[in-house]
């Protein structure tokens, strides 16, 4: 088996509410996935799942291990996962944040060695966060805290990295931002990226690949080009756009009502 | 590359000396004070020669020794150890309740430890002084009894033990517990001063016998509460972040829970209950010294020491030769210590 993370059959359910079900999904190294969808397609709670915030059926594996199999912390070492809202917690430094990432590498009892600050402070520098090191993480801006989040989803050093929303409380400068350091994160082969996204020209302008989801399970999967589509949108966004092709990327268009011109905007979350 | 600066939050070597100076400086001042007045440097060298037998020669009389023997240094022993005790553990139950509200009697350790001493009372089995008294064990195990009801109620009202569940199971036990306890009080009016007396809180010890008796306990908790308090600090971000980030959330609850609440229960019985202690100690390190626990963990532990013993020494002196009850001094003093505490903090 070659996948990274290897989905099969996922579904979860919450007081017999069914969120999403059957859900199978395989990334390898190296490549980022997108998975978009309208609003209460299970996009989030599929990211939960796979990364044992809530409780599944099926089965997940990473790096070919099952992950029910595991420990808390070895299963730490495999996922790391960057929530939509974060639970920022009040006057911890931006440098503890980081550090709370190496949990998975720390017996129970035992305080960050040197090591792992050594991590966390090469981390930091990676991420240009080296100056608020000593900064409280509740005085970030939405971008800083978004790279402070991401930091500490690098320091637990696991081959897959899901972020949820990683762009939706960001202007387009930082979203940008985000998605090029995410962009370089991938591109050094080690792991893979699974995000949620809703704005579907980003989606398609990052991603390798994109699966959109609808009604708690995969509807379509493929590049942007094969994704994208405004029959797709249509039928599963329930929204009226129109798609062009600029220079290979994707570029997804409200219609207006009067269909006078559109300008190239940003998908409506 | 920026150099950095910053390094990760942690004990700075000279809050420790500061630390140690506070509770030794107290523990100096609750032996140097009392209702009988003793000559001050012989006290001093009276009690080094405690430690160090033979090795010093005092001018005090045989029974001047006994009374700082025998009286005053096992009641600021006690002080310390019961301050403290409910330091660490009002400390450990804010960090995992993620709580600012959260004291060590937020489970129901009060209102059992309070039913348990007044049944006690009521059937005079005993008066609460000396090794493992009726009054004793009964508090003990009426307050161990009330955290694990309070346990099984949350988990039957909530598989996942959340935080607030568990804190409302809490509230519930110890209404009910209380109910029980009052009833019990008011049936019985005869025992009421002795139920008051001891629910108020009282550091009355005769001899060594409740020193040694909490110390074991007080010594084992303590540490496993401060080897914990990095636990605390990954529970800060929430049950869901903490999964995973590879904490076993509900584990290590359940740990911290029951060791501080065993602390707690183990000074309960000695003590009685001394009110506010294990609230604002642990928010007034939090003020001063920052949110992360493996600062406010071992630094409430030294101040929760140094406090209570400073007021069981305004306890037993204001009022010479009558004792007021230490939970009134602790509350008294400690609330508008608080508030200067929370202002000025706030304004740096």
């Amino acid at each position: 088996m070659s996948a990274l993370l290897d989905v099969r059959g996922v579904g979860v359910s919450v007081k017999s509410t069914t969120l999403i079900s059957n859900v199978d999904l395989q990334v390898e190294r190296g490549q980022w996935l997108s998975i978009i969808g309208p609003n209460g397609a299970g996009k989030s709670t599929l990211l939960r799942a796979i990364a044992s915030a809530m409780s599944s059926t099926g089965d997940v594996h990473v790096d070919g291990v099952s992950l029910s199999t595991l420990k808390a912390n070895e299963r730490a070492a495999l996922v790391s996962w960057v929530p939509q809202s974060p639970t920022v917690p009040g006057g911890m430094h931006v440098l503890d944040y980081v550090l709370l990432g190496r949990t998975p590498h720390l017996h129970p009892l035992a305080s960050p060695q040197k090591r792992d600050v050594e991590i966390a402070e090469e981390i930091l520098d990676d991420l240009d966060l080296t100056q608020f090191a000593g900064r409280t993480v509740e005085t970030l801006s939405g971008g800083e805290r978004q790279r402070a989040v991401i930091g500490r989803a690098l320091a637990q050093q696991a081959p897959l990295l899901l972020l949820d929303e990683p762009t939706s409380a960001l202007d387009l400068g930082h979203q940008q931002e985000v998605l090029s350091l995410l962009d370089r994160l991938r591109a050094s082969g080690e792991r893979a990226i699974v995000t949620t996204m809703h704005d579907l020209t980003l989606a398609g302008a990052f991603a390798d690949e994109l699966v959109m989801m609808s009604k708690g399970q995969i509807a379509e999967r493929g590049t942007a080009h094969e994704v994208l589509t405004e029959a797709n949108i249509a039928e599963h966004y329930g929204a009226n756009v129109r798609v062009e092709n600029s220079g290979g990327t994707v570029l997804v268009v409200p219609r207006l009502e009067n269909s006078s011109p559109a300008t190239p905007s940003e998908e409506q979350p | 590359m920026t150099t950095v600066t910053t390094r990760p939050a942690g004990i700075r070597p000279w809050w420790i000396i500061g630390a140690a100076g506070f509770v030794i400086l107290a523990s100096i001042a609750g032996l140097l004070i009392g209702p009988i007045s003793l000559n001050r440097g012989q006290i001093i060298l009276d009690v080094l020669d405690a430690i160090l037998p033979g090795s010093i020669d005092t001018t005090l009389t045989e029974q001047q020794s006994v009374i700082i023997r025998n009286i005053r240094l096992p009641r600021v022993v006690l002080a310390l150890l019961v301050g403290a005790s409910l330091g660490t553990s009002g400390a450990s139950y804010q960090g995992v309740f993620r709580n600012p509200l959260a004291d060590p009697f937020l489970l129901g350790v009060a209102a059992g430890g309070g039913l348990g001493a007044t049944i006690a009372f009521v059937f005079q089995l005993g008066d609460g002084r000396g090794v493992l008294d009726p009054v004793q064990i009964l508090a003990f195990a009426g307050a161990m009894l009330a955290v694990g009801l309070t346990w099984v109620m949350g988990v039957l009202g909530d598989r996942t033990n959340s935080a607030t569940t568990l804190i409302l199971a809490g509230v519930a036990v110890a209404s009910f517990l209380t109910a029980i306890q009052t009833f019990l009080q008011q049936q019985n009016s005869n025992e009421i001063r002795r139920v008051f007396a001891w629910v108020l809180g009282g550091l009355n010890t005769s001899g060594w016998s409740e020193v040694l008796q909490l110390l074991p306990v007080a010594v084992i908790c303590i540490i496993v509460l401060w080897l914990s308090s990095r636990t605390l600090d990954v529970l800060s971000v929430g049950d869901e972040e903490a999964t995973a980030l590879g904490m076993s959330v509900g584990r290590a609850r359940a740990i911290i829970v029951t060791v501080a609440s065993l602390l707690t229960a183990a000074a309960v019985a000695v003590s009685g209950l001394i009110a506010f202690v294990g609230l604002i100690v642990p928010h007034t390190i939090r003020l001063i010294f920052g949110s992360s626990f493996k600062v406010i963990v071992p630094l409430s532990t030294a101040a929760g020491a140094g406090f209570l013993v400073l007021c069981d020494l305004l306890a037993r002196t204001l009022l010479t030769p009558a004792e007021l009850p230490i939970g009134v001094v602790t509350a008294f003093f400690g609330a508008p210590f608080f508030v200067v505490i929370l202002r000025t903090a706030r304004l740096r």
